[in-house]
């Protein structure tokens, strides 16, 4: 009963506030709004047990990346001249685009297979903890593990020489 | 009871959010913010499913998918600052020297 509850106040709060983000006129709006959308997951993974995950989450999604956007933003010191506002008649076609979007995609789910029967296989204590979590990083997946290293660092060189004025 | 087909309905509606953010918005941050929605909602696609079948490697890439998303950020928004630099415009609508 208590995990019904919780699930739906979480979707409710991460549906309303996703479809904010791309209604907003102000991307610092969006933003914030972003943030919330980024917690609500954060607690869907939490409810999967996946604790490390949702604690990634809000680590790197919510004190990173956000912070990253926040920032560029205030770089450009925009205008209201630059900010187009989005049509009130836009907002009748996004409702309406959505529910055909979810009516098409709801039923290719449903016909893959019967998802209503699925029953959570049982895990044991640990599933999702840190040390399961870094058992099977830092053995099966090592070698990903450090290409993606190379990648963050590619990443890292790549942002600075697009973004510098001159090299 | 909860089970894995509602996370996966979530999924779907945030992902259709998503591509409608990426398909009607003119202003580039929010299309950026878009493409974020669109690989969260596949990571919680990926946990419930990791989760069903009580098996880490979901998580594991869910991991590796928030290290490539932090990667794809920094050079979008790189490249937002450049383009603003040189056009002095956040409207995509501008951006139509490619088109044929």
């Amino acid at each position: 009963m208590f995990e019904i509850l919780f699930f739906s106040f979480l979707s409710v709060v991460l549906i309303v506030s996703s479809f904010l983000v791309i209604t907003r006129v102000n991307p610092i709006s969006s933003a914030l709004y972003l943030v919330i959308v980024f917690l609500a997951l954060a607690g869907l993974y939490g409810m999967l047990s996946a604790g490390f995950i949702a604690a990634i989450q809000i680590l790197v999604y919510a004190g990173g990346i956000l912070v990253l956007i926040i920032f560029v933003i205030m770089i450009m010191n925009l205008t209201m001249q630059d900010l187009l506002p989005l049509k009130t008649d836009y907002l009748l076609l996004i409702s309406l685009s959505l529910v055909i979007l979810g009516g098409s995609l709801i039923p290719i789910v449903l016909a893959f297979s019967n998802f209503f029967h699925l029953r959570t296989k049982e895990i044991s204590d640990g599933f999702g903890s840190i040390k399961e979590v870094a058992s099977i990083l830092f053995t099966k997946f090592i070698f990903p593990f450090e290409m993606l290293s190379i990648l963050l660092l590619t990443a890292i060189i790549g942002a600075l020489v697009i973004a510098k004025r001159k090299l | 009871m909860v089970t894995p087909f509602h996370y996966i309905i979530v999924s779907l509606i945030v992902f259709s959010i998503g591509i409608l953010g990426v398909l009607l918005r003119k202003n580039i941050f929010i299309i950026l913010m878009s493409v974020e929605l669109l690989l969260n909602s596949a990571n919680l696609a990926l946990i419930a499913f990791s989760r069903m079948n009580a098996d880490l490697t979901g998580q594991i890439f869910v991991l590796f998918m928030i290290a490539i998303a932090a990667a794809e950020v920094s050079v979008g928004l790189a490249l937002v600052i450049a383009l603003y630099r040189h056009k002095e415009e956040i409207n995509i609508d501008i951006l139509s020297k490619l088109k044929g």
